[in-house]
């Protein structure tokens, strides 16, 4: 008896999930419809975004959102692996504990602290010092001239994806960390057996073995960081263009449709416009799941 | 007269089925260890060890469960040294260098004394990769040497005709018995003077057992062997030296035909015939 009520719980449960998700785009899919109808395919390649003349565009957001996750990325992963490597091989037993404690303290802060502490703290060293150095060092220089360029306000993609990573790092590292403690010790020892040094057992033992749960720890950040809203808001910039500066001032589609949403009247293209955005960002949270997907099918044929 | 035929029953109803195979004389020492000390933070793991590892032949270590054999081991390549509050005093001595001293290079040193564990452990990579990568780490060679290396070491832990077709495959879905040849494979393919092993066939089925076993005779005319175990027909079988410890100290070390006919302490003998560990 109470078998049969809880093989009905846990299937109604494992139902309940899949019939959300289903829910949540469908319902998504259908408030975006008319801006779907309104502007075809141009919805997504468009870079207009004026609801004077009543026309939307999301290229730009979508551009935003795209390009802060990875930088945010490229900066975070990196540092993560850092703190995982460190905490798990190289630091000294007593530190583990304290340092491991202020990570997941750093993961459960709410985004609008990190918001509040970018603009007051971050933007204005950004703004003071870190933009006028490095306009100033790559000044001449082809390519990256362009790319860190225009007057130095401080907020912008790049101060965005700086905040970005700061929230993800804690979750990476600690996916890292917890997973990196899951290698058996003995796979560990046979390789320092044959010679090898930390380094080279991490990269060739360790990593290999970790695979599959690495990725999905960087890809749980890459999600956050795709749909961080309150943090992103503060630093941005919030301008609906896009510019080839990484100090330029843009938005994302978290970002927009949190400014804009209270300015759109029910029924409106606007808010039609604001829930395709948010169907748009369903599906690329979808692609980058179906990208790790693919990038963790098993490379060694058993 | 009487007392002979009492020790002689005695000795044959205390080692049944117990013959070491080799009678060899023991040879020259290839590692030396004099006074060594072993803890675990506060543990006293080893006391006061000597014990000479004969070159080209096979040292059999037996003792009941946390006799400090394996630990032993341990301290002849230096595993203990990635663990905090493990630490080891004293002297081993092999080619005039103390190898428990700090400011040994202990890479090198692993390469020199391989070691082989209790569970099979193949890297996640190919087979020709898990044979490869040790090898890499201490020598540059050519695709061609290379790939005679790991013909060589394959051959010499007996897999080679096993394997020879799916080199690139994934080492991972080999048996647990020819895992563990890829282990010794792995650990031989770096030329190494002394291999360690711990206990290599604790893991493996009868038919496995036997083909590790036939492969120590063999290797023993290249490398000198240690090897921790469990099974007192296996260190009958193949050791040409056996040392018995308990709790923590060495009671007796003699050439193995000796050891199993006429153990000379008390609690080596009791230990043989099983009447306790």
């Amino acid at each position: 008896m109470g078998d049969a009520v809880f093989a009905g719980f846990a299937r109604a449960s494992g139902g309940f999930v899949l019939l959300l998700l289903g829910g949540i785009i469908v319902s998504l899919f259908i408030g975006g419809l008319a801006a779907f109808r309104q502007f075809g395919a141009a919805f997504v390649v468009s870079p207009l975004w004026n609801p004077v003349t009543q026309k939307f565009g999301g290229l730009v957001p979508i551009y935003g959102t795209l390009v802060t996750s990875v930088l945010a990325l490229l900066l975070a992963v990196p540092l993560a692996f850092g703190i995982a490597f460190y905490l798990t091989e190289l630091a000294p037993a007593w530190l583990r504990r304290p340092v491991g404690t202020a990570i997941e303290l750093l993961a459960a802060v709410p985004s609008i602290i990190y918001g509040m502490w970018g603009f007051f703290v971050i933007v204005p060293i950004m703004a003071g010092t870190v933009q006028p150095a490095v306009i100033g060092a790559f000044d001449g220089i082809p390519v990256l001239q362009d790319l860190f360029a225009g007057p130095p306000f401080g907020t912008g993609i790049l101060t965005a994806a700086f905040i970005l990573a700061v929230m993800i790092i804690p979750f990476i590292a600690a996916t890292m960390r917890d997973v990196f403690l899951t290698v058996p010790a003995v796979y560990k020892e046979s390789a320092y057996g044959v010679g090898c040094t930390t380094w080279e057992v991490m990269r060739s033992i360790v990593l290999p073995y970790t695979r599959v749960s690495v990725v999905g720890g960087i890809m749980l950040g890459l999600g956050r960081a795709l749909g961080e809203t309150m943090a992103v808001t503060f630093v941005i910039g919030n301008a609906n263009r896009i510019t080839s500066s990484l100090f330029g001032a843009g938005n994302t589609i978290a970002s927009l449709v949190a400014l804009e949403f209270p300015e759109s009247p029910a029924g409106s293209l606007k808010l039609a416009s604001l829930l395709a955005l948010g169907f748009i960002l369903f599906v690329i949270s979808f692609i980058v799941l179906a990208i790790s997907r693919i990038l963790l099918r098993p490379r060694l044929k058993g | 007269m009487s007392t002979t035929m009492n020790d002689r029953q005695d000795q044959i109803s205390a080692t049944p089925g117990m013959h070491a195979r080799s009678a060899e004389a023991i040879k020259e020492p290839r590692i030396s260890i004099r006074g060594l000390d072993f803890y675990y933070g506060s543990n006293h793991a080893l006391k006061n060890i000597n014990l000479d590892f004969p070159e080209c032949q096979v040292t059999g270590m037996i003792g009941p469960s946390g006799c400090g054999k394996s630990t032993l081991l341990r301290c002849l390549n230096r595993m203990y040294d990635l663990y905090p509050g493990q630490r080891a005093t004293g002297e081993a001595m092999m080619d005039g260098v103390n190898i428990i001293d700090p400011s040994v290079d202990v890479n090198a040193l692993r390469a020199r004394i391989g070691m082989v564990f209790q569970k099979p452990t193949p890297f996640p990579m190919t087979i020709y990769e898990n044979i490869a990568f040790g090898v890499k780490l201490h020598e540059r060679l050519s695709k061609s040497q290379m790939d005679e290396r790991v013909e060589w070491s394959l051959t010499r832990a007996a897999l080679w005709v096993e394997v020879k077709d799916r080199l690139n495959s994934s080492a991972m879905g080999l048996s647990g018995g020819q895992q563990q040849r890829l282990c010794i494979a792995r650990t031989i393919a770096v030329r190494p003077q002394v291999i360690l092993l711990d206990e290599p066939t604790s893991a493996l089925d009868p038919i496995s057992t036997l083909k590790v076993e036939e492969l120590i005779d063999e290797l023993k005319h290249d490398f000198t062997i240690a090897i921790v175990t469990h099974n007192m027909q296996q260190a009958a079988r193949c050791a040409d030296q056996v040392a018995f410890f308990y709790l923590g100290e060495m009671v007796e070390v003699a050439p193995a035909a000796q050891m199993f006919t006429a153990p000379k302490q008390q609690r080596t003998q009791e230990y043989i015939t099983g009447r306790f560990g």
